[in-house]
């Protein structure tokens, strides 16, 4: 019988600790080799950490929501001298980190001595009430006061509770102290108009992993970067007009074009005017780094949460370069395969939420960035021009800029720019 | 002399003004009330509590004076009692002043300040006091006009000499020979029959048909049946004209026209309280009016903002308790509390022999209110209690919904059941059913148990009758 300890592994480039996201194992569990015991994220990727042996579980390294320093031990197995078999079946190295291994069978009840851990949030607690009752009585006739004792009266009172539409259940219809509990405990609804019982109990939902850096990261550039967001409509008409076209005559082998290609390489091409916006603050070093390549954040919603898989160098991408990237990108995001070297990086960052995009955005600087671009909906609205309304293709950009860095006339000029090369999407190709 | 400011400052130290007072103290307000004549207002001084005393003391002779006669059945003699009005009058000073020195250490308990003399009102915030050493202003976030009432008088029969209130009635030095009570509501009658056991020859005069018209007739009957017996002249439909030509007797005309003169060495006349609206500058503030009283909503608000009114200035039944839980609920409500007036009755008592509670509704009240009812009565003749105490009149009553039991009144006449009115006012403030008095043990041998009795009367499964 030996003690195996399995240390936390250096699961990236600089990564000196990470967050235990979830448990696959519990004390007492006999897990084979290659089986995962849990994962780890780091900045933004997530890492399986898979059992080098097989063996019993004797102690976990935390809990979930932890924070581990790499190197520092894990789990602790019992391997040797093991005379039952592992009996859980091997699993395959997974490539998908949200996907939970089976919990591995175990050949004998082993006695818990902790309580197991809860591997995933969230964590329903139980409603400390009962459920309210079904309320009897009838309701009161037109009229009829409602009858209650004096200390009932006073609580009513108290809670702002018109007791006309209390039902009473004691003698002569008469409310009691618990009629008053039922009433409010099913959301002070009054007789006939409730159609599903009221529901008690908070359920708390443990903000980990990824959802913890989001949240993490977006109080910090809501609190330290001062935003200004700028909001201008474009034209899209002619825009379209092109990439209907494109899509058409596109090659077999090339990926159908969205608008983000276009509104990517327009900003490639509003960068070269305004390189001040394509950077990175460090604010605690007073610097502005300008940065030569133009890399750009797509944020995405995946399955765990927002993602920023980074589209790099866009300035030596063509169209169809920037679509192939966006897609490829977007794919590994919603599946975790994404690696940590494609979800950081990026020095500008672009918000698109589709279909849903809405009329206006206040979008959140994704920091040390100074800049984010908003997609609105795309949408067909009158347009003067003149003379007449024509049906336009319109479509709002919302951009946010920290305004520490960027001035609001810097912004508006950057926008402008875009909207200009988008409403003449030839420009866009034109070099010089 | 220097401004006052406070957070709150109460009109009136009567019933409803100091208990306002004491409770807002004891939630922190800063709180003025004051005070014209002597803390605790006419019900300390002039009303619920001197006439009390009195009428005890009158009891005590009357029996005694029974005893004497040989009219005891219980075997026991005495030679004929004296009465010492002057010295009874000076016990009960005493117990008032007892009475208005407590009042004045719980105001000061509650950290209120007592500021005597005459108020008025200069405008909704400010009132300027009259004291003795001269004017003090005081401005106030909120006011609480707590003025009360004053008896109401005759003007064939102005006060004045022969003619006399309540209040000198109360502080009489020899009881009258011959008195003659202008009004049979229930301060003449608890005062007529009072100086009649004190051995006055009483007569009283009653405008309407019959004597307390506003109880019902059945609780009444006995009161009536004792004032014959005290040997009380009772002339109903009656009206007083005045004094005659000497001022030594009363012109009264009967129901019939005929005029007739009753001499009189005192005429108390209580035919009503008018509320206290003059003298403190209501004209400046102009509030709404009810009548003669002033205008209040459910939370004791007048028309104006920030000025409250309890009390007797507010209306009817004009009773110190009414004005107590109006005060206490005012209080609150300034300190931010959500209140507001939910009492489902205010019991009234008449301090007759026997005594009258009334509670809720009369079975004609219930009637004309639209109910359909159920009502009992248990006589104090089939009572235990009533009959070792030598007192078997009267009977307690039960009014309740015949669809659900709902108690909607209880009334009783008899002695000393003035002390069981807390119980009445309990079972309808808890909304009770006759069911709930009915399965509640009532302790043997009391008065109580005829309420116990009605309830199942009413049921129709009474067990002592």
């Amino acid at each position: 019988m030996a003690e195996h300890v399995i240390k936390l592994p250096d699961v990236g480039e600089g990564v000196a600790e990470a967050e235990l996201v979830e448990w696959n194992v519990k004390v007492g569990d006999v897990v084979s080799e290659d089986a995962t015991l849990g994962s780890v994220m780091t900045d933004k990727a997530t890492v399986e950490i898979p059992s080098p042996v097989s063996g019993e579980v004797l102690w976990l390294g935390g809990k979930v929501g932890d924070v581990i320093a790499v190197g520092s031990d894990l789990v602790r197995l019992k391997t040797a001298g093991e005379d039952r078999p592992a009996a859980a079946t091997p699993r395959q190295k997974p490539g998908t980190p949200e996907r939970r291994a089976e919990p591995p069978s175990q050949p004998r009840a082993a006695p818990e001595p902790t309580p197991p851990i809860p591997a995933a949030s969230p964590v329903a607690r139980p409603s400390p009430s009962a459920p309210p009752r079904f309320m009897g009585g009838t309701p009161r006739p037109e009229g009829e006061k409602p009858l209650a004792a004096p200390a009932v009266r006073l609580r009513a009172r108290e809670a702002g509770i018109d007791l006309r539409q209390v039902p009473g259940t004691g003698p002569a219809g008469r409310i009691t102290h618990e009629d008053l509990d039922t009433f409010i405990a099913r959301g002070r609804t009054p007789w006939g108009r409730a159609v599903s019982p009221a529901r008690s109990g908070v359920e708390e939902v443990k903000i980990v992993g990824l959802r913890r850096r989001i949240a993490e990261r977006m109080a910090l550039a809501n609190a330290r970067i001062p935003h200004i967001t700028y909001v201008e409509e474009v034209d899209v008409t002619q825009l379209e007009e092109l990439r209907e076209t494109l899509n058409k005559e596109k090659r077999q082998d090339q990926e159908r074009l969205t608008l983000l290609p276009f509104l990517m390489r327009a900003m490639v091409r509003a960068i070269a005017d305004q390189p001040n916006l394509n950077a990175l603050f460090d604010d605690e070093a007073g610097i502005v780094r300008l940065h030569a390549g133009v890399h750009i954040g797509i944020a995405a919603q995946t399955p765990m949460g927002l993602m920023v898989p980074v589209v790099r160098h866009v300035e030596a991408l063509d169209l169809w370069g920037c679509a192939a990237e966006v897609r490829r990108l977007g794919e590994a995001a919603k599946a975790g395969t994404a690696t940590r070297d494609e979800l950081v990086g990026s020095t500008i960052t672009i918000t698109s939420l589709g279909a849903l995009g809405g009329v206006v955005s206040t979008p959140i600087i994704n920091p040390p960035e100074v800049a984010i671009v908003g997609v609105n909906k795309m949408m067909v609205r009158p347009v003067w021009n003149g003379m007449t309304f024509l049906p336009r293709k319109m479509m709002n950009l919302s951009s946010s800029f920290d305004h520490r860095v960027i001035d609001g006339w810097e912004a508006a000029r950057f926008i402008q720019r875009i909207k200009t090369l988008l409403e003449t999407p030839a420009l866009i190709f034109t070099e010089g | 002399m220097k401004d006052i400011t406070c957070r709150l400052l109460v009109i009136g130290a009567g019933p409803g003004g100091y208990v306002c007072a004491i409770r807002a103290g004891q939630l922190g307000i800063d709180t003025v009330v004051i005070e014209a004549e002597k803390l605790g207002g006419t019900c300390l001084n002039v009303g619920c509590i001197p006439s009390k005393a009195l009428i005890h003391a009158a009891e005590e002779f009357h029996k005694l004076v029974a005893i004497a006669a040989g009219k005891s059945a219980l075997g026991i003699s005495t030679g004929k009692p004296a009465l010492d009005l002057a010295k009874t009058v000076l016990w009960k000073e005493r117990i008032v002043g007892r009475l208005t020195t407590g009042v004045a250490a719980l105001l000061k308990k509650a950290g209120v300040k007592v500021v005597e003399g005459w108020a008025r009102f200069l405008d909704g915030k400010t009132v300027e006091v009259a004291t003795e050493t001269g004017r003090q202003m005081i401005r106030a976030e909120q006011v609480v006009i707590a003025t009360g009432s004053n008896a109401v008088a005759l003007p064939a029969l102005p006060f004045g000499g022969r003619v006399i209130s309540s209040t000198e009635a109360l502080a009489l030095s020899e009881v009258p020979g011959k008195l003659v009570v202008i009004g049979a509501g229930y301060i003449g009658l608890e005062l007529g029959m009072a100086f009649a056991k004190m051995g006055a020859a009483v007569t009283v005069v009653e405008a309407e048909p019959r004597i307390l018209p506003h109880y019902d007739a059945d609780l009444t009957r006995p009161v009536a049946r004792s004032l014959r017996d005290l040997g009380v002249e009772t002339l109903v439909g009656a009206k007083a004209k005045g004094l005659t030509a000497a001022g030594d007797a009363v012109v009264v005309e009967a129901a019939d026209g005929r005029t007739a003169t009753l001499a009189a060495d005192k005429v108390l006349v209580t035919v009503g309280r008018k509320p206290l609206t003059e003298g403190w500058g209501l004209e400046a503030i102009d509030l709404d009016r009810d009548g003669p009283f002033l205008r209040i909503d459910e939370k004791c608000r007048t028309s104006m903002r920030g000025i409250y009114a309890i009390g007797d200035v507010t209306g009817e039944p004009m009773l110190a308790h009414r004005a107590m839980a109006q005060g206490e609920m005012v209080a609150e409500l300034v300190a931010g509390e959500n209140r507001a007036w939910d009492k489902v009755a205010i019991p009234a008592i008449c301090f007759t022999d026997p005594e009258i509670v009334a509670v809720g509704l009369s079975p004609e009240e219930a009637k004309e209110a639209g109910h359909d009812i159920k009502t009992a009565q248990f006589p104090f003749q089939a009572n235990g209690r009533a009959m070792t105490l030598e007192n078997d009149t009267g009977f307690i009553r039960v009014v309740a919904r015949a669809d659900n039991h709902l108690l909607l009144g209880i009334q009783g006449v008899g002695a000393g059941i003035a002390e069981l009115s807390a119980s009445f006012s309990l079972a309808l403030e808890m909304r009770a059913r006759l069911e709930d008095v009915a399965q509640t043990i009532h302790a043997h041998p009391t008065q109580s148990e005829a309420l116990l009795e009605s309830a199942l009367r009413a049921l129709g499964h009474a067990i002592h009758i």
